[in-house]
């Protein structure tokens, strides 16, 4: 519920990497992702761990193997709840400077 | 900036301070769904065999074609999926969509989207791709703060 897992699991570069990977192909089996990196496949699988704690990716088995999704709903909620937030803010007091440069004009 | 080539079977999901059957609403009463949809509202009765279809709530154009496949309120519905918003995504065949509810304890529930059976319809797995996101965060945010995105 709360944003520091997310906040924390995009803090490490290998976790953005592989949520790189999953938005260029979604879907893929651990051996897959773990092929793309220079990595032991127990760090790759601990690191996915920490993006699945973090809602960041979903898995779901398709016969024996266990696929993983990205999941960019946690991103989209941190855009609208804090990015928004401030780049209104920006437009807004935009939108001033512009009220006030005409007005002294 | 990489390219991506929209799955096949994409999976969201969002915690929810909602029970069940709160959510099970907000997927199927339009006072909710026109709020975070699109603006969309859906013509159903949400049972196996019934119609899906979403309109603007305007009362006009349809933009989603489909019917239940399964239904067992408050946990889970299965309808098939066409996207009638562009004329290119209205040419592929159906896809299907299912919502999973799951309570995860403390007034807390779990909603999973899983938008599958894509491999024919490539325009519309790269056209819902974001929109996902963004209904399941609007949702959220309706839900708990009885406030839409935009409000």
């Amino acid at each position: 519920m709360d944003d520091d897992p997310v906040f924390k699991a995009l803090a490490d570069p290998t976790r953005r990497h592989l949520l790189d990977r999953l938005f260029e192909r979604d879907g893929r089996t651990l051996t897959e992702l773990e092929s793309e990196l220079e990595m032991t496949r127990f760090g790759v699988m601990k690191h996915l761990r920490v993006l699945e704690e973090a809602g960041l990716v979903n898995t779901r088995r398709e016969g024996r193997a266990k696929l993983h999704y990205l999941n960019p709903v946690p991103i989209r909620l941190i855009h609208d709840r804090w990015i928004d937030k401030y780049t209104e803010h920006r437009v807004a007091a935009l939108a001033d400077l512009k009220t006030e440069l005409e007005e002294s004009a | 900036m990489t390219t991506m080539t929209a799955s096949a079977t994409q999976v969201y999901s969002v915690f929810v301070r909602a029970t069940p059957e709160q959510l099970w609403d907000a997927i199927t009463k339009p006072e909710f769904t026109r709020r975070y949809f699109y603006g969309s509202v859906f013509d159903s009765t949400f049972e196996a065999g019934s119609k899906y279809c979403g309109y603007a709530a305007d009362g006009g154009e349809q933009y989603v074609d489909g019917e239940v496949i399964e239904a067992s309120k408050p946990n889970k519905l299965v309808t098939s999926w066409r996207a009638l918003w562009a004329e290119a995504l209205a040419a592929e065949p159906y896809s299907r969509v299912t919502w999973e509810i799951e309570s995860a304890g403390d007034g807390v529930s779990k909603l999973t989207v899983v938008h599958d059976k894509l491999d024919d319809a490539p325009a519309t797995a790269e056209s819902v791709a974001g929109g996902w996101s963004y209904v399941l965060s609007g949702m959220k945010s309706v839900v708990e703060t009885g406030k839409a995105l935009d409000e």
